[in-house]
């Protein structure tokens, strides 16, 4: 993405944000609260029209595209608050990327979904009623959802916020098998931890800016960096 | 229900409505049973947007109403059939929809439900100033007196919307079952996840729209011919908006069984207390069994059996922590 810009009234929340994310890459975006991460991913994702500049995945311009036609490019994502189809039990909650994101794959699509629950340690719950999940079964289930579209670029957008330091070894390791599997991942996290250990690059937002970007040891050498989250 | 014997219980149910043409004669159990039957399309239609997508339509009055002038106008212009009235109706009321998707697509929740109050507002205003339809005044309309192979225009009125019912509910048991029903139902649970799961929520949205506009347009356009007075007030009348929501939501939103249960009970008891009691009753009577089910039942009379039906050591689990 090149010089991606995103204004609320006279807020300016991205200005002239550019990365590049190669295939198969871990990708860290870290940053304070409200710098900017989550209005980037709503840009990638679509939730969000951009104010200026481009992006362009996989040799697609998708600057103006609709959310549903980035997923079926391969664009996946998951909520940083889960919102999961309530009335819906998890396995349906699949059927429904499996269905849209991917037309014309209608043969085994039920198998598919219980081995993606599989996967994710979910396959137990399949017939349960998605309202009815703990916080890190909502997460997985997040991520489920995102892996049924079948992406090659997923976003995470803070699957791990307030999960037990178990739990996020667990999605942690989810999530490197699915890199392992050729997905690229961009993940958006708040725990230094766990996107240190994930991530081969690392870019980092402060105030819609980028101020860094690098393999985690230089970010974490990075004075600015530091001054971003400690201050003076 | 399976895709056959939906259609045998289709095919049956309108058999049964012409058998009944041949013996019963007294003409009120007709004129009764056609405002039942008008509310189970009415009631159908608004499922559609209301229960599956979840958007609240307050503006049945709108479409009903457009339907039932699209009628009017073509009777007193060149003296158009039923049929051509049936289709123009659902036309220009599936436009309507269409128009409402467009216009409102960036209005979620209470938003959309107001605009859609503000549409049925604005359309009686026009037709109080259409003089072409007799405005505020009115027109009468002469009904055929009868009509081939029926004794009575009533009685074939009434076959006619036991018709378009049928036509209603299978179009909803069909749309619940195909991707559009699965997708409609994501949008009610998540607008932002569905789009972002590869459902194209506006054009979804669009169908819905238009869908319900068509079959309440199909329930009005044979209203003329039915009381042969039309005026702005009484087509456009709050218990269309009330009925069509309330029926629904007594008999439970998610299957179309609810829509038809929920117009079959309150229309009926309706109908009763019209003749018993008073007409002016209708409105208190459908207010008060909303409310009762609304805090007792929140999930209408087919999400109650369901709860019921279900064994109870599942129960007890799901209502733990």
């Amino acid at each position: 993405m090149r010089s991606v810009t995103k204004r609320f009234g006279g807020f300016q929340a991205l200005s002239a944000v550019s990365l590049r994310v190669r295939q198969g890459e871990r990708f860290g975006l870290i940053g304070p609260n409200g710098s900017g991460k989550t209005t980037l991913i709503n840009c990638i994702s679509g939730t969000l029209r951009t104010d200026g500049g481009q992006i362009t995945f996989d040799g697609h311009d998708i600057t103006t595209l609709p959310p549903y036609r980035r997923t079926r490019l391969g664009i996946a994502r998951s909520f940083q608050i889960p919102k999961p189809f309530v009335s819906m039990t998890v396995l349906e909650n699949l059927l429904i990327p499996i269905e849209y994101a991917r037309q014309g794959h209608h043969d085994g699509v039920v198998d598919e979904a219980l081995g993606i629950l599989g996967l994710m340690g979910l396959a137990a719950k399949a017939q349960a009623s998605s309202g009815a999940l703990t916080q890190i079964e909502m997460r997985k289930l997040e991520l489920a959802r995102a892996m049924a579209a079948r992406p090659k670029l997923l976003v995470s957008d803070e699957a791990m916020a307030g999960l037990s330091s178990n739990e996020v070894d667990d999605i942690l390791a989810i999530l490197f098998e699915l890199n392992q599997r050729g997905i690229t991942i961009i993940m958006i996290e708040h725990i230094m931890r766990a996107v240190m250990r994930f991530s081969e690059r690392i870019a980092v937002l402060d105030a819609g800016e980028k101020i860094a970007e690098g393999v985690p040891d230089v970010i974490l050498a990075d004075k600015r960096v530091e001054k971003a989250y400690l201050g003076e | 229900m399976r895709g056959h014997a939906f259609l045998v219980v289709a095919v049956a149910v309108v058999a049964a409505g012409l058998a009944v043409t041949r013996v019963l004669d007294n003409q009120y159990y007709y004129f009764a049973a056609y405002v039942v039957l008008q509310y189970v399309v009415l009631a159908t239609a608004w499922n559609i947007l209301g229960g599956y997508t979840g958007y609240v339509n307050f503006g049945t009055p709108a479409f009903f109403a457009l339907g039932a002038y699209t009628a009017v106008v073509l009777i007193r212009w060149v003296k158009a059939p039923l049929g051509l009235q049936l289709v123009a109706g659902a036309i220009i009321a599936g436009l309507l929809g269409l128009a409402l998707g467009y216009l409102t697509l960036r209005l979620r929740g209470v938003f959309f439900s107001i605009a859609t109050l503000a549409l049925a507002v604005v359309l009686q205003t026009m037709f109080i100033n259409w003089e072409y339809t007799g405005g505020a005044r009115g027109t009468s309309l002469v009904r055929p007196a009868t009509a081939p192979l029926f004794g009575s225009y009533v009685q074939f009125l009434f076959v006619v919307m036991l018709g378009l019912a049928v036509l209603a509910v299978a179009t909803a048991w069909w749309i619940e079952r195909s991707w559009i029903g699965r997708g409609l139902a994501a949008i009610r649970d998540n607008e932002e996840a569905a789009e972002c799961m590869g459902v194209p929520t506006l054009k979804l949205k669009l169908v819905a729209t238009t869908v319900s506009g068509v079959l309440m347009g199909l329930a009005g356009a044979p209203f003329p011919y039915y009381v042969t007075f039309v005026e702005p007030t009484s087509v456009f009348d709050l218990n269309y908006a009330v009925n069509s929501l309330a029926m629904p939501m007594i008999g439970g939103t998610t299957t179309w069984m609810g829509p038809v249960i929920g117009a079959v009970l309150l229309g009926t008891a309706q109908q009763i207390a019209t003749v018993t009691i008073s007409s002016a009753l209708n409105l208190l009577l459908v207010g008060l069994i909303l409310v009762a089910f609304v805090i007792l039942a929140p999930e209408g009379i087919v999400g109650l059996v369901q709860r019921l039906a279900r064994p109870r050591a599942e129960r007890t689990r799901r209502s733990g922590p």
